[in-house]
């Protein structure tokens, strides 16, 4: 694909994050794509591509009216959103549709319309992991964090400083869910959830949604919002099941996405600006600066303990506070686009100034599945 | 015994020699017979290779511990806390599975340690394969 020839030129979040029982998963998506056509003075018949994950295409197509000639129905976690994002400006370069509408809505904590969670006893993980014990991404996506402490001496202490320095972005927030500073002993003194991640160094479960519409280039120029140019992507998958990673102390499916994203984008670590990677739980940052090459294995934890990506650091990580501090519906990967598309307008809160390149990596399922898009505002 | 209200597996044609194994005090793996490699979990060809000729064998049932969290939250049929764990087998697969005869502690649980495996019927049918520390 070629760099910036597609950009985002509508993005919102729902009205409200946080706890919103008068929602359905279904209403959460239109209301997100609501505010989105409006953020870019669009209306339905505006759109022509529809991409969700979750829901199907075909619900919030026939919700919200919209008749398609392109729809994009991947549902591999909460990167399904950074992958649509691919997906769309791949579609809009081959002339398949003119402007995408991508949609993330979840009621993870009111739980109005939502399908269960269920692990079918035939699947692979219903028949080798289920039976041991698990009970949801707490007790899974944490399982390898033990092997990747002990080959790189990593402590307790240190996983803990993520979510330190996450809430001081959190802070600067005014829709963040927790904004109320930590030390890392309240992290290391709160209540044990599966050793050794105890609660502060897991994610928050919300209601909320959020939606982004994509255009080409030429037709960016248009509209009244300051359009944010998809320079570079990545996508892969590994496996479904955690206890059948490559490598415990590094997602194969992040090596895959992220330098991908890097080739197209023609750029280096070195010219990141902002960075979001998706912290479904502590350790991910951690990985994830590693896996996408900012730094030597076994040496982001004690980056981020020094406080390089606090505010005022070196590389500002997860300036929305991430879904540590910020908001996580089950599916967070679209609020790290929201804030990467924010830093990239130059309305985040947390603005970091002259940011030109965002870096915005998920992930899906325990280390299952990765998307990285890369976004720039100054396309020359 | 397990306490009742465990998970339990339900076998497809493709996994269920893993199941008849187990249930006959064997684990049993897969190999294949074009490029030699050991892999699970189960299916009726090779993912390194594709060749559809592999092989069933018995694993010596030997491990190390690779890594696992210790629970805190309630689950039907476990008591917290317990550790959920993954195993390194001696023939190179990983599985997932639970430690027995041995404290679920952080100090009691060293990554690395030797393992050996045990099979506890769950009911006619399914027998879990758990892993003790080895005896040697």
């Amino acid at each position: 694909m070629r760099r910036n020839a597609v950009a985002v030129v509508g993005a919102a979040e729902t009205t409200r994050l946080g706890v919103i029982p008068e929602l359905s998963q279904l209403g959460l998506h239109a209301d997100a794509a609501l505010n989105a056509m409006a953020d870019c003075g669009l209306s339905p018949k505006d759109i022509d591509g529809i991409a969700t994950a979750n829901e199907t295409p075909v619900q919030l197509a026939h919700y919200l009216g919209i008749t398609p000639t392109w729809v994009d129905g991947t549902s591999v976690g909460g990167c399904s959103f950074m992958i649509h994002v691919r997906h769309a400006a791949a579609a809009i370069e081959a002339g398949l549709a003119k402007t995408i509408l991508i949609t993330h809505g979840e009621s993870g904590k009111s739980r109005v319309g939502n399908p269960p969670r269920s692990v079918h006893p035939q699947s692979l993980n219903g028949q080798f992991e289920q039976p041991f014990g698990p009970m949801g991404p707490p007790s899974m996506f944490t399982i390898p964090v033990l092997r990747y402490m002990k080959r790189y001496g990593v402590t307790e202490e240190q996983i803990a400083q993520v979510s330190v320095v996450q809430r001081q972005w959190a802070a600067m927030h005014p829709r963040a869910t927790f904004r109320t500073p930590i030390t890392t002993d309240d992290v290391l003194n709160s209540r044990m959830i599966a050793w050794p991640f105890r609660l502060l160094m897991c994610c928050l479960v919300t209601d909320g949604g959020g939606a982004l519409i994509l255009t080409s280039a030429d037709r960016a120029k248009d509209f009244k919002t300051k359009p944010v140019y998809i320079t570079g992507t990545g996508e892969s998958v590994e496996t479904p099941m955690v206890s059948q990673m490559e490598d415990f102390t590094s997602s194969r499916a992040f090596r895959v996405a992220g330098p991908t994203a890097f080739q197209q984008a023609g750029i280096s670590v070195n010219d990141v600006d902002h960075l979001m990677i998706y912290d479904a739980f502590a350790h991910l940052p951690i990985y994830g600066l590693e896996d996408l090459g900012f730094l030597p294995r076994g040496e982001a934890a004690a980056f981020i303990a020094a406080g390089n990506t606090a505010p005022g650091g070196k590389l500002p990580l997860n300036t929305n506070g991430g879904g540590l501090s910020y908001m996580h519906s089950g599916m967070y990967g679209m609020y790290a686009l929201q804030e990467s598309v924010r830093q990239m307008r130059g309305t985040s809160p947390a603005q970091i100034n002259g940011a030109k390149i965002s870096v915005c990596h998920g992930v899906g399922g325990m280390f299952a599945a990765s998307g990285t898009i890369i976004f720039t505002n100054d396309p020359a | 015994m397990a306490e009742p209200g465990r998970a339990l597996p339900a076998p497809t044609p493709e996994t269920q020699h893993f199941w008849d194994g187990t249930k006959a005090g064997e684990l049993r793996l897969q190999r294949c017979d074009s490029c030699g490699k050991n892999y699970f979990p189960p299916r009726p060809f090779c993912p390194v290779c594709a060749s559809r000729s592999v092989s069933v064998f018995k694993a010596s049932g030997k491990a190390v511990l690779w890594s696992y969290v210790i629970h805190h939250r309630p689950v039907p049929g476990f008591t917290p806390p317990y550790a959920i764990a993954v195993v390194q087998l001696a023939e190179g697969p990983r599985m997932m599975t639970n430690i027995v005869e041995c404290p679920q502690t952080p100090e009691a649980l060293q990554l690395d340690m030797e393992l050996e495996v045990v099979f506890e019927a769950q009911n006619d049918k399914i027998t879990l394969p758990f892993f003790r520390p080895a005896k040697g």
